[in-house]
């Protein structure tokens, strides 16, 4: 498999208090580990399990998974903007690789 | 002109009773192939892990659980939960659960919240084997649990392979 590419779509800036929307993808195959390949053999599971999003490093949202989310797992959550800082997304695939992103928000 | 319109009235009925004839008749079909397949072992093995958590006496409201009625595809389904709460520091939700009561595993995910969300509200894409229940369960911080649950007709499942 290609390596995991995250993307993340957070608002550039935001007034202190307000509600933000934060959408997040990444291209993965989150193979179940329930097919099977063409000769009848189980494809070992491969998933992301975890997702963790911090802000300023302080851990505010985090989702485990299981195998029955889908391929390129999206998920979209929400942060009440106080301050500016950095956001900091991290994958943690099965086999213990961890794929990461950063945005900046600028609190007004 | 007239013998046109003519035509067209002469045409419709036939069209839409053939439309119809091809809708009843897959209808049928897709709900005789529903109907047995929900089993209740994967609705016992959802209550076994709601009741591991200690949600097995949560309130039945206070969860917008956003799923399609149909999912043609299984294996990207649309998904959004909403537990209403002010999320404050002495008041807010802790997890949102989500089961899927007929797929392989009743496991979907798990979604940590605190009070720095300002709301709780997620959207995601799950894998659905077939027609079932899906559920959220939200435990709140006071040790409270609220519950939704939302049936959802697969019509090509997304699991297997």
């Amino acid at each position: 498999m290609a390596s995991a590419k995250p993307r993340v779509k957070v608002p550039a800036s935001a007034a202190k208090g307000e509600i933000i929307e934060i959408k997040s993808l990444i291209s993965h195959t989150m193979e179940s580990g329930q097919r099977k390949d063409k000769e009848g053999k189980a494809i070992p599971r491969k998933i992301i399990n975890k997702f963790i999003v911090t802000f300023n490093g302080k851990e505010f949202f985090s989702a485990d998974w299981a195998p029955a989310i889908s391929a390129n797992p999206f998920l979209s959550f929400h942060m009440r903007a106080e301050e500016s800082g950095t956001m900091g997304f991290t994958w943690i695939d099965d086999d213990g690789s961890k794929y990461t992103a950063e945005k900046n928000l600028k609190v007004t | 002109m007239i013998e046109e319109t003519k035509m067209k009235l002469k045409e419709t009925p036939k069209e839409i009773s053939r439309r119809h004839v091809i809708m009843l008749v897959g209808a049928a079909a897709a709900t005789a192939g529903m109907l047995p397949r929900v089993s209740l072992a994967d609705k016992a093995a959802t209550d076994a892990a709601i009741k591991a958590i200690g949600g097995d006496g949560a309130e039945m409201s206070g969860i917008t659980l956003d799923l399609p009625q149909i999912a043609e595809n299984g294996s990207t389904v649309s998904v959004g939960v909403e537990v209403d709460s002010p999320m404050t520091a002495d008041n807010y939700v802790k997890t949102v659960y989500i089961f899927a009561e007929g797929n392989p595993n009743p496991d979907v995910c798990t979604l940590h919240f605190t009070p720095a969300g300002g709301i709780a509200r997620a959207y995601t894409r799950i894998r659905l084997a077939k027609t079932q229940n899906v559920i959220a369960l939200a435990e709140m911080s006071d040790g409270s649990f609220k519950r939704e649950t939302v049936e959802v007709k697969v019509t090509i499942g997304g699991c297997g392979g």
